[in-house]
């Protein structure tokens, strides 16, 4: 209150004779300061982001081991020491040992390689819903808070159906429906029901960026409602959509092996993380390692996901943070 | 007498609230004239800021209704023109400095990305290398030191003043033919405020635009402004040149207003305040809207009953929107009376 009040005094007192004194003594001393050599590093937002991120040590840990997994399951191919279709008669069901580190199946099959090739298929189907159900998302929630109005009503009615949706009961039918099997038929579904959360984010974010000086001060520059939409209220929402996108991997890679586990999903030959656990679980009671080494797999991937989207949404959005 | 710049007529403005219908602006009437300043006085919610942005067509509708009116620019009626007109003009040959340099810069956009970006909007085929020559040039004239490296830093990086000097550099980017300043050092400390006024100034000189100075800082205006327009309840209460305004005011709310600034003398009397508090403009007070706070009225009927309409004052192209005007007739503000240096 005193502060304020005193500044208030001393605008009225610069009123109409001081002002143009005062001008010519401060406008040397503020230039002084700046020229004064101080080379600046020109750090944006991101820059501060990659600082938080990097000090977040459980974040930086899990990208870490994130990156050998799903970098391993995408080098499958050439990383992986057998073909996940080679038999080796030799060795069926063995446990495992130096040659099978993780064990093989009924025929014989490589474990580790399969576990490999499965990360591959189900990164490759996480990734594809990653895009899609993230520019869906944003797109619907970028149209329904900027236009707001009927526009807002139409698409967040319909977000609100999606969102009734019962997912599992969808996810089957629609898999029944328009057949089962190809990876990139379930990444369709998948990403059909994943958009809603973050058109509500975003659509948020809009409502009240609209609000802003900015936003005005655009408009008033001559800005079209497309540049004030991506030029300057997208890159003010990108903590969010970020955050977003990298849990909806997790998510993901969760449901595509939900899915394949009930054999909904992506069908044999190719293998998928949740079809070798459902092939393993016959015979779980003695060849533990069948369910063990896909299923420790997947809860990993997911850990370390979800990890570091929490690094991730303390570095982007320090107002949320839950921690000191 | 040249031809106005900008010629608002009767405009008015409303704002469906819940409470009612708000008479943002109410039957206002101005011209704004080559090459000069005029300023625009009023509390908070007199409708200065409201006036300018239904100009320039960034009054949301609804809730905003333009009543009526019309705002005449060149020769054409803004409110006539399409929606992609009026953006060509927005940022083009009408530009406009906000209030509060601390949030009009958009936080993750480099400042030359915004500068280059007002500049390239409205002028097709102009290569980005030229666009950053323009900027640079534009920042080193509204006085940003290091105009290079500022260029491609963010708007946190700049100081308040640093910024709303930005910010003026982006209005005046296209040589506007009018310049809207909206409280433009409202937002900013003292000797910064001297040095904005300075750079506004500067700007004025550079591109000759008319200059539009929403304030209620009358210091400002003395400063800046030729003309003067003092607004109160969404209406035109007084309108002259700057000296008569200052020295000879004739409306008791103007009278009001310089009474309650400091003076520089020593040992003066305390202020004197405007008793009571701006009205509600949803239900303003019948007849001249300053009646229950006017130290004139009285309490005389006439006051209460009956809308007082511009007049003149005797002196050329002074009006005053009082009945009893011819009563201050004889007042001498005390800020004049000084002598200036």
């Amino acid at each position: 209150m005193t502060d304020h009040s005193l500044e208030q005094d001393r605008t009225l007192a610069a009123a109409p004779v001081a002002g143009g004194a005062a001008a010519v003594g401060a406008t040397g001393a503020e230039e002084l300061v700046y020229e004064s050599g101080l080379e600046v590093e020109v750090r944006s937002q991101w820059t501060y982001a990659r600082r938080r991120f990097m000090r977040h040590r459980l974040a930086v840990g899990s990208l870490i081991i994130l990156i050998i997994i799903l970098g391993a399951g995408l080098l499958a191919p050439w990383v992986a020491p057998y073909s996940f279709e080679g038999y080796d008669v030799n060795s069926l069901e063995a446990a495992p040992s130096l040659h099978h580190p993780f064990g093989t199946d009924l025929l014989g099959r490589d474990y580790l390689s399969r576990v490999l090739y499965g990360i591959r298929t189900s990164e490759r189907v996480a990734f594809i819903v990653m895009v899609l159900a993230t520019m869906v998302g944003t797109a619907v929630g970028m149209v329904a808070g900027y236009y707001s109005r009927w526009a807002d009503n139409l698409l967040m009615r319909f977000t609100d159906l999606i969102l009734t949706l019962p997912a599992l009961a969808v996810l089957l039918v629609a898999a029944g429906l328009i057949g089962k099997g190809n990876q990139y038929r379930v990444a369709i579904i998948l990403s059909l029901l994943l958009w809603t959360a973050l058109a509500r984010i975003v659509r948020g974010q809009f409502l009240s960026l609209r609000e802003k000086e900015y936003v005005d001060a655009a408009k008033a520059a001559g800005a079209g409602d497309l540049r004030i939409m991506f030029r300057h209220m997208l890159p003010n929402s990108m903590g969010p959509i970020v955050v977003f996108a990298t849990l909806t991997l997790g998510v993901a890679i969760l449901l595509e092996a939900y899915l394949s586990f009930l054999g909904f999903g992506v069908q044999p030959p190719t293998p998928a993380l949740g079809k070798l656990i459902a092939d393993g679980q016959d015979v779980s009671s003695h060849d533990w390692w069948l369910v063990t080494f896909p299923g420790l797999t997947i809860v990993l991937i997911v850990l370390c996901i979800n990890f570091v989207g929490d690094g991730l949404r303390d570095a982007l959005d320090p107002t949320q943070r839950v921690r000191a | 007498m040249p031809e106005p710049v900008l010629s608002i007529r009767d405009l008015t403005v409303e704002f469906k609230t819940e409470d009612g219908i708000v008479h943002a602006v109410d039957g206002v009437t101005y011209d704004v004239f080559p090459g000069e300043t005029l300023g625009i006085v009023g509390e908070s919610g007199s409708g200065k800021s409201v006036s300018m942005l239904a100009v320039l067509g960034l009054i949301p509708q609804p809730p905003g209704r333009i009543v009526k009116g019309e705002a005449v620019y060149k020769g054409r009626d803004v409110m006539e023109m399409s929606k992609g007109e009026l953006r060509r003009l927005r940022g083009g040959d009408m530009a406009m400095v906000f209030q509060d340099p601390m949030t009009s810069l958009n936080p993750v956009l480099k400042v030359g990305f915004q500068l280059t970006e007002a500049i390239q909007a409205h002028n097709d085929g102009v290569s980005d290398a030229e666009a950053r020559k323009r900027g640079v040039g534009l920042l080193e004239l509204v006085g940003v030191p290091n105009a290079e490296q500022r260029f491609d830093q963010f708007p946190h990086e700049f100081s308040g003043g640093m910024r709303q000097r930005a910010m003026i550099a982006m209005a005046i980017a296209n040589s506007p033919s009018l310049l809207i300043a909206d409280e433009p050092t409202t937002a900013l400390d003292v000797t910064i405020q001297a040095q904005i006024i300075q750079v506004l100034r500067t700007a004025q000189e550079e591109t000759h635009a008319a200059t539009i100075l929403i304030t209620h800082d009358l210091g400002l205006v003395a400063e800046l402004a030729d003309r003067v327009v003092v607004m109160y309840g969404g209406r035109i209460v007084e309108k002259g040149d700057v000296f008569t305004i200052f020295s000879k005011p004739r409306h008791p709310y103007t009278v009001g207003l310089m009474e309650s600034l400091p003076g520089l003398t020593v040992g003066q009397v305390g202020l004197q305040p405007i008793p009571g508090q701006p009205p509600s403009l949803i239900s303003l007070p019948p007849g001249c809207a300053f009646h229950p706070r006017c130290s004139l009225s009285n309490g005389r009927v006439r006051c209460r009953t009956e809308i007082p309409m511009l007049r003149d004052t005797g002196h050329p192209e002074h009006i005053s929107a009082c009945h009893f005007h011819e009563e201050l007739e004889g007042y001498q503000s005390k800020l004049v009376s000084e002598p200036v240096a």
